[in-house]
């Protein structure tokens, strides 16, 4: 049994972080919620199987452990709220956008732009520039 | 029982419902948000001085005892940390007040802000591992509002890497808590010395990696400091600056709370510490000297900071452990003031890159003033905070003997200084350059300065001279909050009983 949820958490991360690697908002968000209940199963893993713990209704030695389920329950909710705003951000970038592609920041690329090693595409920077100036400033 | 230690967590969680419920009128939100968080700075201080003459306080929440239930434990370093968190978080919030611009006007930033200060004030009291998990997740969902309230592009790109980034930090985290309960059957922080005392070592050195791991992310170290010159630079000037004093400095607490708590002293990873220490150091003031946008420089000058404080913590001594205590504070302070005071710059000049500011001297003298004395005592020149914070990093340094790290640590402090002219003479004494770009944006007549902007920044800046002025109390306080972290019998005493 214990083998089988480790291999369950195993696959969960597996494909999870192969998600997180995209540069797909929409894909992210399945990748974060992956590897969130890996982590949520090898926590319930790791308490002892039993019956209900509910005092009166049996043997106590039967019992199984309730503190990681109390506490990956509370790990579930975080990641509910999380999640929900993590969606609300994506459908924010696809309505600025039309596309939820996570960009690249432009100080980065102005920064490798001035480094004479490293070879940025010119129309794409300029792209950013344009993104840039176009955005209305904090102050304005 | 004692409602003392619920206070700071529960007030502005209640006040953040009552905002809510005021969204129509800003006045009365205001009104709300100001008077917690002075009451949150009244009872701070009321909490660290009865710790600094009672010795540790500790609260049962529910009377449930000390394994079973919620404990709340307030020692030396977490009242420290709470009076400057208070502070600083008051200071802001007038700043963002007074500052004009429509993320600070929104309907839930009020709200949302006190709900940070609720988790941060949590993080510092809890005395259990997976309540310290939550209030991180409280404090950090609060920023990820904060961070994207405006909902402009910019704020939604790096918004996105902040949070994704956090959010894998935090299912490590997670994870590490899985591992640590399987290996020893608890999550109170008193009770978990005694079981991990007994566990094979190395389970402990893989136990004290993981959270260094998880807390490296929050805090910024090398190699995981990446995500926060991206993100912290879009948010407003009041959001970015209580995310550089406050955001880091919980994770930088945790790490100084778990490895001189939880694990004996030969399976502490010291060594490792170091290495980390003089690599973000480098790492963060190279980057800072490579930027052209101030708020830029500011956030690496945050990672080259934190090296500091993570060399005094990895030398495990006492006198390195009170410099680093030492350090915290005057990081908290220097920080955001610097922070609020680009946030001036940007008001007057219109913009915050290096190439389109210029001659600021003449033009606002007084905001040239306030970045001076954060600046300065950031670079460790006296009589600022700046100076008896690393004076006292570099003796304790010099007495373990670790000569490399002192050597890093110096040459450090010299950039700084450097990155700091290179500020100071491009936005404040170069010719006014700006006049020759036709297209660059509306501000080019300095504008006034809200009052409530000013003051806020000139109150910290204040703080800063006073700390190193007065540096005297506050570090005998950080010697005395060390040597409860060095001898850590004190604490499990008072959480578990004799």
């Amino acid at each position: 049994m214990s083998v089988l949820m480790a291999a369950t958490a195993a696959v969960l991360f597996g494909i999870g972080t192969y998600l997180l690697m995209q540069r797909k908002l929409s894909r992210l968000i399945i990748g974060l919620g992956l590897i969130g209940h890996g982590a949520n199963i090898v926590f319930v893993t790791t308490s002892r199987r039993g019956s209900a713990p509910i005092i009166g209704t049996g043997d106590q030695s039967d019992f199984a452990d309730p503190v990681p389920q109390a506490l990956v329950l509370t790990a579930i909710v975080i990641s509910f709220g999380v999640t929900a705003l993590l969606l609300a951000l994506a459908y924010r970038s696809w309505l600025l956008t039309d596309d939820d592609e996570v960009a690249d920041d432009p100080d980065d690329r102005a920064i490798s732009k001035a480094s004479p090693d490293i070879e940025v595409d010119d129309a794409e920077m300029e792209e950013a520039s344009e993104e840039e100036a176009t955005e209305p400033g904090v102050v304005a | 029982m004692n409602v003392i230690l619920p206070a700071p967590i529960v007030l502005p969680l209640i006040a953040a419902a009552l905002s809510i419920l005021c969204g129509r009128s800003r006045l009365a939100q205001r009104i709300i948000g100001i008077t917690t968080l002075t009451a949150l700075v009244a009872l701070s201080i009321v909490i660290l001085v009865r710790v600094d003459s009672e010795g540790i306080v500790v609260v049962q929440v529910g009377d449930w005892p000390a394994p079973l239930g919620i404990t709340l434990v307030a020692d030396r370093l977490s009242a420290i940390m709470l009076v400057t968190a208070a502070v600083v978080l008051l200071a802001v919030l007038l700043y963002a007040i007074g500052q004009p611009g429509v993320d600070q006007n929104h309907v839930g930033f009020q709200s949302t802000y006190l709900m940070l200060a609720a988790g941060v004030s949590a993080a510092f009291l809890t005395g259990d591992l997976f309540d310290l998990f939550v209030a991180i997740e409280m404090m950090l969902t609060a920023s990820y509002v904060l961070m994207t309230l405006g909902g402009r592009l910019q704020q939604v790109r790096s918004g996105m890497t902040y949070v994704v980034i956090s959010l894998v930090a935090s299912v490590l985290f997670l994870l590490t808590l899985a591992f640590m309960y399987a290996a020893t059957g608890t999550m109170n922080l008193a009770d978990l010395v005694g079981r991990i005392a007994e566990l094979p070592a190395g389970v402990q050195a893989a136990l004290a990696g993981l959270l260094l791991v998880v807390f490296g992310i929050k805090a910024a170290l090398f190699p995981l400091y990446f995500w926060l010159p991206d993100s912290y630079p879009t948010a407003p000037a009041a959001v970015t600056a209580i995310f550089a004093g406050l955001l880091t400095k919980v994770g930088l607490y945790a790490i100084i709370r778990t490895q001189t708590l939880l694990f004996p002293s030969d399976s502490r990873p010291a060594t490792l510490l170091l290495v980390v220490a003089g690599l973000t150091m480098i790492v963060g003031i190279l980057g800072a000297i490579a930027q052209e946008d101030i708020k830029r420089i500011f956030s690496f000058y945050i990672i080259s900071q934190i090296g500091y404080i993570i060399m005094g913590l990895g030398l495990f001594t006492l006198a390195g452990i009170a410099g680093a205590v030492f350090a915290i504070v005057h990081h908290i302070v220097v920080k955001t003031t610097l922070f609020l005071v680009g946030g001036l710059i940007e008001h007057a000049g219109g913009t915050s890159r290096l190439n389109r500011l210029g001659n600021m001297m003449a033009t606002a003298p007084l905001i040239a003033i306030l970045f001076l004395l954060p600046a300065l005592s950031l670079a460790g020149i006296p009589p600022f905070s700046g100076f008896v914070a690393k004076f006292g990093l570099f003796d304790a340094t010099a007495r373990s003997s670790e000569w490399a790290i002192l050597a890093v640590g110096v040459m450090v402090s010299l950039l700084t200084l450097f990155s700091i002219f290179k500020i100071w003479v491009s936005v404040f004494w170069s010719p006014a350059i700006a006049a020759a770009e036709p297209d660059d944006g509306p501000a080019k007549v300095p504008r006034r300065l809200p009052r409530l902007m000013l003051v806020p920044t000139a109150v910290l800046a204040a703080l800063t001279l006073a700390i190193g002025l007065g540096a005297g109390p506050l570090y005998d306080l950080s010697d005395r909050a060390a040597a409860d972290l060095v001898d850590p019998n004190h604490y499990i005493e008072a959480v578990l009983g004799p």
